[in-house]
């Protein structure tokens, strides 16, 4: 598998902190990777990075280069806009913009970056919903408030929202922990789905999720990668004991 | 001896529980009193302010006083239309000035300023709103009216301008600070710039607070009277340029009010009347503004 994302040497400070330490891991291309570990690993921190979070940060510095395709994202005359805009990011708690419609939720990374044909919109907003599996739920009601969905539609807003502007790579920062078990079953089903046009990253505090949804998955300890492989050998036959203490739960 | 004992101890415990209840119950009362004597205390001076000038006021006050200007000496009737207009015309021009600056500075101390440069910034503005406003006059005063040879309605709009900036500033930043950062991610993570974030996702979602703060300063700046005596100076007729001296509502109160006239000083009741009435409308429309705002 070709690499999409590819972190070199990244670290991470918050002032005095070192966050994230010396970090190398290849991200591959259409397929899902796991982050995994306890509370405080650096694991959001590592995902933040990727599309340039920290940038808004005080105190927060960011070292080494992150590749994407070829592009080193924290290069000199790269702009973090453009960035972001090929990379998409989910956060933990859904995060639908409460002043708008579900229609305007969906178009708001065009809307608020100017205005956009009204056909073209209508598409758009038609097709990211259904692909997050949305559309048949909210259709009749695209102009409510966006605030009135329940926390998994909400979820799968903010995920429609995210690809309605194509990008090439998904970051989940724990998605479904704050769901209940249907919605999280569902997002599940649409990562699967969204894997196929997309690369994702996706940072999960629940072990069960990380074996169900990757096909890869890094292990984090205190800042450091512990291990990083194939989803089916880091949960049967890891190779270092400190991933096997913690996803036998013997720690963390 | 030890079955008294067994049986005594409740008793006594009783009894001493519901001495201590009694007490609490007592000092509870007294509290209460003393809080609503508090609150009694501080309402007092509001009514009494307000029916005087309701009973001074309403009495003097007349279609003639919004339609006319000031009467020479010696005659009847006559209004403060002039000092009304003039006072709309300061304010306005005020708020031209002190909005945009306010809520720019605002801007960049919640979202864009380092937190050193902030902390100068924001102790600036406590200093600045801290500042007498006759001396914000006198600063204006030698600033613009001397270099301009002569008092005028942009040198009082300028001191008035002054004294809303640091609280349109301290307002705005307070509100966007309560935007929570989830929302400015959203839009950041959307690859929208962040100016863009800013003004459509940050201040959008912080409007209705805002818009608060600036009736709250606009409503301050309104009863304003020193700022403007070595600034706009007052004009006993209608103004028709920027730069001539210009009537202000609340510098025909003051200078009436010190008439040796019963007419004049009836009119200073009507012109304190209007005031009070706009200045608790303006309130009452930001506490509005300011409920709704919270519901969200």
């Amino acid at each position: 598998m070709n690499s999409k994302v590819k972190l070199d040497d990244l670290n991470v400070h918050f002032g005095g902190t070192h966050a994230v330490k010396g970090v190398n891991i290849d991200f591959p291309a259409n397929s899902v990777t796991a982050i995994i570990g306890p509370s405080g690993c650096g694991k959001s921190t590592v995902l933040r990075a990727v599309n340039r979070m920290h940038d808004m940060t005080p105190g927060a510095q960011v070292t080494g280069r992150i590749l994407l395709d070829d592009t080193d994202i924290y290069g000199r005359g790269v702009d973090p806009v453009a960035i972001r805009r090929k990379i998409g990011m989910v956060f933990q708690k859904p995060n639908p913009f409460p002043a708008m419609s579900i229609y305007d939720n969906v178009i708001a990374g065009y809307k608020l970056n100017g205005r956009m044909r009204r056909d073209e919109a209508d598409e758009i907003v038609e097709s990211s919903l259904q692909r997050v599996a949305l559309w048949d739920e909210v259709k009749d009601r695209l102009k409510s408030n966006a605030m009135e969905l329940s926390g998994g539609q909400q979820q799968r807003l903010c995920i429609a929202r995210t690809i309605a502007v194509r990008p090439e790579v998904i970051l989940m920062d724990e998605p479904a922990s704050a769901l209940d078990p249907i919605s999280t079953m569902k997002i599940e089903e649409l990562i699967e789905e969204l894997k196929e046009r997309y690369t994702i990253i996706i940072v999960t505090h629940n072990m069960q999720q990380a074996a169900r949804v990757s096909d890869v998955t890094a292990f984090f300890y205190l800042g450091e990668l512990i291990e990083c492989g194939v989803t089916k050998k880091i949960f049967t036959t890891p190779d270092r004991k400190q991933t096997e203490d913690y996803i036998t739960g013997r720690f963390g | 001896m030890n079955t008294m004992t067994s049986a005594n101890q409740p008793v006594v415990e009783q009894r001493t529980a519901l001495r201590s209840l009694f007490l609490r119950n007592a000092k509870n009362t007294i509290m209460t009193l003393l809080m609503g004597g508090a609150l009694l205390a501080v309402l007092f001076p509001l009514g009494l302010i307000f029916v005087h000038i309701m009973k001074m006021g309403l009495s003097s006050i007349s279609l003639d006083f919004f339609l006319h200007i000031p009467r020479p000496t010696g005659e009847a009737g006559g209004g403060m239309a002039n000092g009304m207009v003039g006072s709309m015309v300061l304010i306005g021009m005020a708020s031209l000035l002190g909005i945009p600056v306010g809520i720019f500075g605002a801007i960049y101390l919640s979202e864009y300023g380092g937190s050193r440069i902030s902390t100068v910034i924001r102790f600036c503005a406590d200093v600045l709103s801290g500042i007498p406003s006759i001396i914000t006059g006198m600063v204006v005063y030698s600033m613009l009216v001397v270099p301009m040879k002569g008092f005028s309605a942009l040198a009082g709009a300028f001191a008035l301008a002054l004294i809303m900036i640091p609280i349109v500033l301290r307002t705005t930043e307070e509100q966007l600070k309560m935007v929570p950062i989830s929302l400015r991610e959203a839009s950041l993570a959307l690859g929208v710039p962040l100016w863009r974030t800013t003004l459509k996702v940050t201040l959008r979602s912080a409007l209705t607070g805002v818009t608060t703060g600036i009736l709250l300063a606009i409503a301050r700046v309104a009863g304003e009277t020193a700022p403007l005596i070595f600034t706009a100076l007052g004009n006993q007729f209608w103004s028709s340029k920027l730069t001539q001296p210009i009537a202000a509502l609340p510098l025909q109160i003051f200078s009436f009010a010190i008439a040796p006239y019963d007419d004049w000083h009836r009119l200073a009741w009507a012109g304190a009347l209007v005031l009070v009435v706009t200045m608790f409308a303006l309130s009452l429309t930001a506490r509005y503004f300011g409920r709704t705002g919270h519901k969200n």
